[in-house]
């Protein structure tokens, strides 16, 4: 086989790909906030940080404090150095990504930052797949974070302001998720079974209009709608092919109109539907209203909650799909409706 | 009559999912899409706000009347213990905002820490407190008004504007 | 009888305030200056200031009082000092609130920092 057939077969449909030599998972990791520790997944991470500074000055410093240490553990889980990852993909929701290169600039490792809002985690998983499964990394480090305060501070107002959420407002996780995603090769030898990124699904942007920045999850949910119809489409696949479909932070009244707008094109999920910002939190007990959200949430609960039940043999093959939300306080007060973005990952055990 | 049936059957369709994902038209899709979300958004029990926020705000209330009243007592004329009330509930919102109390009368109160000048007080202390770290001119500085910016301009502008008309009548009725 | 004046009048604006943030979109910076608006609007038609009058706190503390407030110190300013008063008033009648507020948030900045919220 040529080589250009060879990169031919792995486009599948319209904007998917199929990896032939799937990359793996090596190793996964979650540093959560406090508020996280205390919901249904609290013991499920690997580090916990009480203090939501972390020690440090700012929320945004404390934010890097939180990326630096999810990437030094999911280092030291696979037994590696700094200087065993390639590339480093990551990002983060503060302006410019500062975040990101204020958390592992000290680590040294060549860095692609992205923005996706909060489907950084789904974006960098994707791209470090392809990356990896192409030839040009051998093993690759995908991370993103967010912080409550300093996103409540960029995007809705002070923490002191005195003000009443909405019932449709979603809360921003706090922590940081990171994986390493490695050729095939660096599989353990031995028995276990390999977590596999078998392919992807890079989404478009969607945007229905929906002008209430209080209400992300009916914003994003169109973008979920139609990256998830895409991946049936192009892979020719129905819901059971997966034992869970899981979206980032579209919340309860997200998860509502994602699963009616499927229905409509004969596609019902409602089934083996998770939403990782609905399995964050507590929503009787810790006054979270409609879910978590953040690029932190999909990637933590990844990390811990979702890696755990595919390598204990509980879920055999999952489509990890976090959302984004592509606004900015500009382009809002501006007028404008909040776009939204969903890049899917096929997630399976081998 | 059928074009009013129509009219009435059409309006009954419209906000649904079924409609979203049919419509081809994008603009039409995009209010589709918003009247269904409008739909599917629970909102607050609305009655049992509002009686929160009656019963926080009436306190507010009641507790500058009665500063009014110590005030005048003290000897302060009519004006100068309203002046006084206002720099005590003023103090007294900052205080709590910086003990972090504010904000949990205000999740609890929601209009009725709002709408007394106890709010507009809040929202002035909380991006003080917030943004020291950004430095004192381009932090506080800069950005202490983020919230309460609008009142201030719009109220000295839509009292500028009035004043003017005022002046213009005053001057119409004299000449 | 002042008090419960206050008490009922202040209640009655916060719950009419509190629907309207319920039922609609408007976020509380708008609904902030809607508020002095339409104060500083029934004053200048003659409306709030008897209704103040008679209800006390409960119509000076929110701040629709402050709107009226910023009217009445424009109308007084322009009575007493013609043209110039339009530019005068609103800012001298406002001054207390408005400082008291700016020196206050100010100072607790030396002492307070933000708070995580739970």
């Amino acid at each position: 086989m040529s080589e250009q057939q060879n990169t031919k077969s792995k486009m599948v449909g319209k904007q998917s790909l199929m990896f032939q030599n799937p990359p793996i998972i090596l190793a996964s990791a979650s540093i959560a906030g406090k508020k996280e520790s205390e919901g249904p997944l609290g013991t499920l991470f690997d580090e916990i940080e009480e203090d939501p500074l972390l020690g440090k000055k700012t929320w945004e410093e404390a934010e890097s404090e939180l990326m630096r240490k999810a990437a030094l553990k999911v280092l030291e889980k696979a037994g590696l150095a700094s200087r065993d990852i390639r590339y480093l993909i990551g990002g983060d929701l503060l302006g410019q990504l500062i975040a990101t290169s204020f958390g592992i600039g000290e680590l040294e490792i060549p860095l692609l930052g992205i923005y996706g809002a909060c489907s950084t985690m789904g974006e960098a998983m994707t791209l470090g797949s392809i990356l990896v499964e192409g030839g040009f990394a051998d093993r690759i480090l995908a991370i993103t974070s967010s912080h409550f305060a300093g996103a409540e501070k960029q995007f809705r107002t002070p923490l002191d302001y005195g003000n009443q959420r909405p019932y449709s407002a979603s809360w921003t996780v706090t922590g940081s998720g990171a994986v390493i995603i490695a050729d095939s090769s660096f599989a353990p030898k031995g028995n276990e079974a390999q977590i596999i990124i078998k392919g992807v699904t890079i989404g478009k942007i969607v945007d229905y209009g929906l002008k209430d920045s209080m209400n992300m999850g009916a914003a994003m949910a169109p973008a979920a709608f139609e990256t998830i119809k895409q991946n049936f489409e192009d892979f020719g696949v129905d819901p059971s092919y997966y034992d869970k479909i899981i979206t980032g932070d579209l919340g309860y009244v997200g998860k509502q109109i994602l699963i009616d707008l499927l229905k409509e094109k004969n596609f019902d999920i409602s089934a083996n539907h998770m939403d990782c910002g609905i399995e964050i939190f507590d929503q009787d007990n810790q006054d979270t209203h409609a879910g978590g959200s953040g690029c932190g949430c999909s990637a933590i609960t990844f990390s811990s909650y979702i890696l755990k039940q595919l390598r204990e043999g509980t879920w055999k093959r999952v489509l990890f799909m976090p959302t984004g939300a592509l606004l900015s306080q500009v382009s809002f007060n501006e007028g404008n409706s909040v776009p939204g973005i969903a890049h899917a990952v096929i997630v399976e055990r081998r | 009559m059928e074009k009013g049936v129509g009219k009435i059957m059409a309006n009954q369709k419209q906000g649904t999912a079924s409609q979203v994902v049919r419509e081809q038209d994008k603009q039409k899709r995009d209010q589709a899409y918003n009247k269904y979300v409008k739909q599917k958004t629970p909102t607050f029990s609305t009655a049992k706000n509002t009686i929160k926020a009656f019963f926080i705000g009436g306190i507010i209330c009641t507790m500058g009347q009665a500063f009014i009243a110590y005030y005048k007592y003290m000897g302060a004329s009519e004006d100068t213990a309203k002046a006084y009330n206002t720099v005590t509930l003023v103090f007294l919102s900052i205080l709590l905002t910086g003990l972090g109390i504010y904000q949990k009368l205000a999740k609890f109160g929601g209009a009725g820490t709002l709408v007394p000048i106890t709010g507009f007080a809040n929202s002035v202390a909380a991006p003080a407190v917030e943004y020291k770290k950004e430095g004192q001119v381009f932090g506080i500085g800069c950005k202490i008004f983020t919230i309460a910016g609008p009142v201030i301009l719009y109220g000295i502008f839509l009292s500028w504007l009035l004043g003017l008309i005022y002046y213009i009548l005053k001057q119409l009725k004299v000449a | 009888m002042d008090y419960i004046k206050a008490f009922l009048v202040g209640g009655a604006i916060c719950a009419v305030v509190q629907i309207l943030l319920d039922k609609t979109k408007l976020l509380p910076g708008r609904v902030m200056v809607i508020l002095v608006c339409t104060g500083a609007l029934l004053g200048a038609v003659g409306i709030y200031e008897p209704f103040a009058k008679w209800a006390g706190a409960g119509a000076g503390v929110p701040l629709t009082g402050f709107g009226n407030v910023l009217f009445k110190g424009v109308k007084e300013a322009v009575d007493k000092e013609g043209f110039i008063g339009i530019f005068k008033g609103g800012f001298t009648s406002s001054a207390v609130g408005i400082s008291s507020a700016l020196i206050f948030a100010y100072i607790a900045s030396w002492f307070f920092g933000p708070k995580m919220k739970s």
